[in-house]
């Protein structure tokens, strides 16, 4: 049974990383990785929602859609349902924890729109994954998120003061970095064997 | 069809009061005092007392962090109200941060303007229009008279006109009582 659990955030976190592997948030990735402490504020903003909100829709799958046959209402209500949890999670935070909500700060409101927090619900519910395991999928898509994130963030802190070839500086050398680390990822599908 | 619409009217309806209560319940009230010291700021955002604009120097204030008399905007009215309002004895003020002057607006001479936008980026509250290589000209009603925009001009064009009292803008003077030393109590 715990097997089964770690296995899942194994195969979240290296295997099928989410911003490598499956090509989703990377607009964040891209986005927030200038500053390590912000990338890291952003991470932590990120697992919060992504766990919360894995698990509030499969239970808005579970018990409401799929009973009524519903499926295709899939993305625009898990869109609905994590602009929601964003918002309150949001409320919560400034209200009993002011110091988090401080350093968070902007990345808060922007989860809404990293595209991970959408795409890991729906590939809950297409896995057809039980509520644990799609908390556990969702607080594991968030670790390789913010594994990958803080990782790219400090290499482009280095990269910062570089000798880079000029065509090279500014969002090319980050493509190509994340396109290396990609590649560096790649290496643990032979894992699973 | 109709099971969908009362799906998704059911779903916002139960989204839609969570929301609902947790924002009552959850409710931060912001510092009152700081919205008190902000109305009695000129709001020029002219940051002459060092903060970058009338609201983060009403902050500072209400933390202790900064002295009453950092205004020179507000002048001495100012420094009086917010030594009543703050329970806090009057000061003179600090000449660092400037002198009062009289209530002015900026006017750009519109012949020497070549259109650079420079007095654009550095206006605090939008008040100048105009664009790239076309000449500018300032919204008077919106002009807070906080001469921001002097320094970066490079044909130096901008002067700051003040503005004449009329009946329109015509304000109560704040009242000073002299000092009045009672003869009889003094041996």
């Amino acid at each position: 049974m715990i097997n089964n659990y770690l296995l899942i955030i194994l195969s979240t976190v290296l295997v099928n990383n989410i911003v490598l592997t499956k090509i989703l948030g990377l607009c964040p990735f891209m986005g927030v990785s200038k500053k390590l402490e912000t990338s890291i504020s952003m991470s932590a903003a990120t697992a919060f929602v992504l766990t919360i909100g894995s698990m509030t829709s499969w239970a808005i799958n579970h018990y409401l859609l799929e009973p009524n046959d519903l499926i295709y209402l899939r993305t625009i209500t898990f869109i609905v349902v994590i602009a929601a949890v964003v918002q309150f999670t949001e409320m919560l935070m400034e209200k009993h924890f002011p110091f988090l909500y401080k350093m968070l700060g902007i990345f808060l409101p922007l989860i809404t729109t990293n595209c991970a927090v959408l795409g890991i619900p729906l590939l809950n519910a297409q896995a057809s994954h039980t509520l644990i395991e799609s908390a556990f999928f969702g607080f594991g898509g968030a670790l390789g998120f913010s594994l990958v994130l803080i990782l790219f963030a400090s290499t482009r802190e280095r990269l910062e003061g570089a000798d880079i070839p000029r065509p090279f500086k500014g969002s090319a050398i980050a493509m190509t970095t994340a396109a290396i680390m990609s590649l560096a990822f790649m290496g643990f599908v032979g894992l699973d064997r | 069809m109709l099971i969908t619409i009362g799906v998704i009217i059911f779903l916002s309806l139960i989204i839609g009061v969570a929301l609902g209560i947790s924002a009552i319940k959850f409710k931060v009230d912001g510092d009152p005092i700081i919205e008190k010291i902000d109305s009695i700021l000129p709001q020029t955002q002219c940051g002459q007392c060092g903060y970058p604009g009338c609201k983060p120097y009403a902050t500072a204030i209400a933390s202790g962090e900064a002295d009453i008399n950092q205004c020179p905007p507000g002048g001495d009215d100012g420094i009086h109200k917010l030594a009543d309002l703050l329970g806090v004895d009057y000061k003179p003020l600090n000449e660092e941060h400037g002198v009062p002057k009289p209530k002015s607006v900026a006017i750009i001479d519109e012949k020497t303007c070549i259109g650079c936008t420079l007095c654009i980026q550095a206006c605090p509250v939008d008040a100048i229009l105009g664009s790239a290589k076309h000449m500018h000209t300032i919204i008077e009603k919106e002009c807070t008279g906080c001469e921001l925009c002097l320094p970066p001009c490079p044909v130096d064009c901008i002067d700051m006109v003040p503005i004449k009292e009329t009946t329109e803008n015509w304000k109560w003077k704040y009242p000073v009582h002299k000092l009045r030393v009672d003869e009889r109590a003094t041996p």
